[in-house]
């Protein structure tokens, strides 16, 4: 579905990405992990163009994305932000449906898609509908964002620490929700976060980053099983930890 | 029926032309000002690197004192070969004027949109340009729309400032009623020009917050109201007024202009009565022109005539210097001179001069033994002098003060309706006066002899321009026959009628042409002279 190649940012002096590359298919979460600053916003942003590559490319079904228009690239990759960055002036029904609405959809096409969405992010719509976002909670908040960028059923799905301000429950729902709607949509998704249980639990494969450069690419399973670097063994270290307290609690 | 009712519906009479031409000056500025500034804000935003540089040239623009502005465009328009007075150079300045607040605010409301917000925008797949027109600008809207109110209240304001580059506003009334102090003149025109800026203000605000809060009806009752005024101050005005260059028609009405003070006003009223009585031809007047304003208007034909004063026409448009000749040599190269380089016609003397004279008060100049500017220059480094505000760049003062050696402990520019009350209750101690104003002999002041002859004589005449004299020579004719007909004390009377008595200066020309001026009673108190 999506092959980046090389992938390189440049930011005057600084190599925030420096030469990546990795493959993800359809019905795949692929999980990039790494301390802030590793490089990951920046990936993932090349993805669909926000930030320009430097150098490297990036293909989608085979189609090099430099060669589409950015906007209409855009409108068919899903994005869900860190900073969420709702439109203030909207209300929720108006920030989830305007993807569709740029592609024209019908209105009862886009009604019906936005009382769906919002029913899965678990925000009832005769309550949320017509909510300012103003009045909205941090974690209601990312629960919009992540059903706008749903909105348009994409095929590629890219989320920058989509769960971050979520509480344990809400984000465990999500989590499961969104491989559940991989799973019926066959979607493609590439997801960043600098919390390796959470990469664990989610991810398909693991891609960790580390100073802008891909360390290592592999399943949970192997990683866990054999880091093969000691920065992977570093960042694998807190959930093992966490999960051998809770066992010996447990006992 | 009351004086006291009259005086008001006289004024209010005036109120719908004054009130209409306003409205057209300000609204057109602030259009045309929003139309570049909100533009320019948004493509300047896009270039972060353009942002300095054209705030600060906006920001310079604002700085300069919005008269000078003004009167900086007749000028500038005239050098480009545009028409320099009337409409079009106030129309200008105001626009130019009204930029800055716009789009400073423009800028800053666009640089304090969220950047998240703007990301999220493209993320979305958002063009540049949907992104602008449904993010961007509408969150940056409140600020934007500040902007515009700061713009209207300034235009509406500023535009005040428009009568003395020949366009009729609201200023009509200020700059007459400050002359001939008429209070109520003064009061209709600011509190109408202080309604209308609240008015829009209030409008302009409507239509923000009901674009905020998306009620249509409110913005659109208030862009209703809006265009209500538009098409009360423009429908039926035959577009945007027109000074005499545009009017080539040989039926166009006569222009004539006045110079802002009351003598003015009373004499371009008589020749407006007496040509419309005479030859039957339709007159238009501009009122309030600044002082060269007045003969640049005349030249390019903005104006088709007006009276000015010989010795002013010698020093300051023929360059005369030294000791001026004797009155007839005078008007004989004045006549000559603007006959031959500017292709204007003295039509007629009217008989009196009105010249510079330095004045005190009887008592004052009694008290210090002075009767001539001789006797001043040793009591100078003691008092203080209040002139009106050109006198102390004339040639007059240029040539009175060394050839004198005139220095005082101070020297204040003033306005010329201030400057009596202030030298009756000693602000100043000696004041430049003109020799026919009423309120010498109301006010009972000595006129100090220029006992070098260093200050020119300054015969009134009635300058015709070009147009005039090619195309309605019964005109020029009918001012011809004003030669020599109104003296000294007459005119003295007819002014102090005005501003003493209160009289509208259209009624006092009025009755000295029907003769009654020179038998009605003297009001000027002991001393006319």
């Amino acid at each position: 579905m999506i092959e980046v190649r090389d992938l390189t940012r440049r930011f005057g002096d600084t190599l925030a990405v420096d030469a990546v590359s990795f493959d993800v298919d359809r019905g795949e979460v692929l999980v990039l992990v790494g301390a802030s600053g590793c490089g990951k916003t920046t990936t993932l942003k090349m993805l669909n163009r926000l930030v320009e590559p430097s150098a490297g490319c990036v293909r989608i079904d085979g189609c090099d994305t430099r060669e589409l228009d950015a906007a209409v690239l855009r409108r068919r990759i899903g994005y869900g932000f860190q900073q969420v960055g709702l439109f203030p002036h909207w209300d929720v029904a108006e920030n989830v449906a305007i993807t569709p609405k740029l592609l024209g959809w019908s209105r009862a096409r886009i009604d019906a898609r936005v009382d769906a969405l919002l029913e899965m992010v678990r925000l009832p719509p005769a309550e949320f509908r017509s909510r300012d976002p103003a009045t909205l909670s941090g974690g209601q908040r990312q629960r919009v964002g992540l059903a706008r960028a749903l909105a348009a059923e994409p095929a590629l799905l890219l989320l920058d620490e989509p769960f971050g301000a979520l509480d344990p429950i809400t984000r465990d729902h999500l989590q499961r929700e969104l491989l559940d709607v991989r799973d019926r949509l066959d979607l493609c998704v590439v997801f960043s976060t600098h919390d390796m249980s959470e990469a664990l639990l989610v991810g398909d494969r693991i891609a960790v980053l580390d100073a802008g450069r891909l360390v290592r690419v592999a399943p949970p399973r192997d990683l866990l099983a054999d880091p093969g670097d000691a920065r992977v063994e570093r960042l694998l270290e807190t959930p093992r930890r966490q999960m051998e307290r809770i066992e010996a609690l447990s006992r | 029926m009351s004086a006291w009712h009259e005086g008001w519906a006289e004024q209010l009479a005036l109120l719908p032309d004054y009130g209409r031409a306003h409205l057209r000056l300000s609204l057109l500025a602030l259009a045309c000002g929003a139309g570049v500034a909100i533009p320019l804000g948004v493509a300047v935003s896009r270039r972060a690197r353009l942002e300095p540089w054209v705030l600060s040239l906006a920001g310079v623009v604002q700085t300069i004192p919005s008269l000078a502005l003004l009167a900086l465009m007749v000028p500038l328009l005239s050098a480009l070969g545009l028409q320099g007075i009337g409409f079009l150079p106030a129309w200008v300045a105001l626009t130019l004027y009204s930029i800055l607040p716009m789009l400073s605010n423009t800028v800053t409301g666009l640089a304090g949109v969220d950047p998240a917000v703007v990301e999220a925008a493209r993320g979305v797949g958002m063009t540049g340009r949907q992104s602008l027109l449904r993010v961007e600008l509408p969150l940056a809207l409140p600020v934007v729309v500040a902007g515009v109110r700061t713009a209207a209240v300034w235009v509406v304001g500023t535009a005040t400032l428009a009568t003395p580059v020949g366009a009729t506003s609201l200023g009509n009334f200020i700059f007459a009623g400050l002359q001939t102090r008429n209070t109520r003149a003064v009061i209709v025109g600011s509190v109408a020009a202080a309604a209308l800026a609240l008015v829009l203000d209030a409008l302009v605000r409507r239509i923000e917050s009901g674009l905020r809060l998306r009620r249509a009806r409110r913005w659109g009752s208030a862009v209703a109201a809006l265009g209500l005024l538009a098409a009360v101050a423009f429908v039926g005005a035959g577009g945007p007024e027109r000074g005499g260059a545009g009017a080539a028609a040989p039926d166009a009405p006569v222009v004539i202009g006045a110079k802002a003070f009351t003598e003015q006003y009373v004499l371009a009223a008589l020749l407006a009565e007496t040509i419309e009585e005479q030859t039957g031809a339709p007159t238009r007047r501009v009122d309030s022109l600044g002082s060269t304003v007045a003969f640049d208007a005349l030249r390019s034909g903005a104006i088709d005539v007006y009276v000015d004063y010989s010795g002013t026409i010698w020093a300051t448009i023929l360059g005369g210097r030294g000791r001026p000749p004797s009155r007839a040599e005078l008007l004989e190269q004045v006549r000559q001179g603007l006959s031959e380089r500017h292709g204007i016609a003295v039509a007629a003397a009217l008989g009196f001069e009105n010249t510079y004279a330095l004045a005190m008060t009887g008592g004052r100049a009694q008290a210090l033994g002075i009767r001539t500017i001789s006797d001043l220059v040793r009591h100078s480094r003691t008092l203080s002098m209040g002139a009106d505000y050109e006198f102390f760049s004339r040639a007059e003062w240029k040539a009175l003060q060394p050839r004198y050696g005139l220095a005082f402990r101070e020297q204040r520019s003033m306005d010329p309706a201030l400057m009596y009350p202030a030298l009756v209750e000693g602000a100043v101690d000696v004041i430049s006066a003109f020799s026919t104003d009423g309120r010498i002999a109301a006010y009972g002041l000595r006129l100090l002899e220029d006992d070098a002859g260093v200050i020119p004589p300054y015969d009134a005449i009635v300058l015709v321009g070009a147009r005039l004299q090619r195309e309605r020579p019964d005109v020029v004719r009918a001012l011809a026959a004003l030669d020599g007909r109104i003296d000294e004390a007459q005119m003295q009377r007819m002014n102090a009628a005005v501003d003493e008595q209160g009289r509208a200066p259209a009624a006092v020309a009025h009755d000295f042409l029907a003769g009654a001026a020179s038998t009605a009673p003297a009001v000027a108190g002991p001393g006319g002279t």
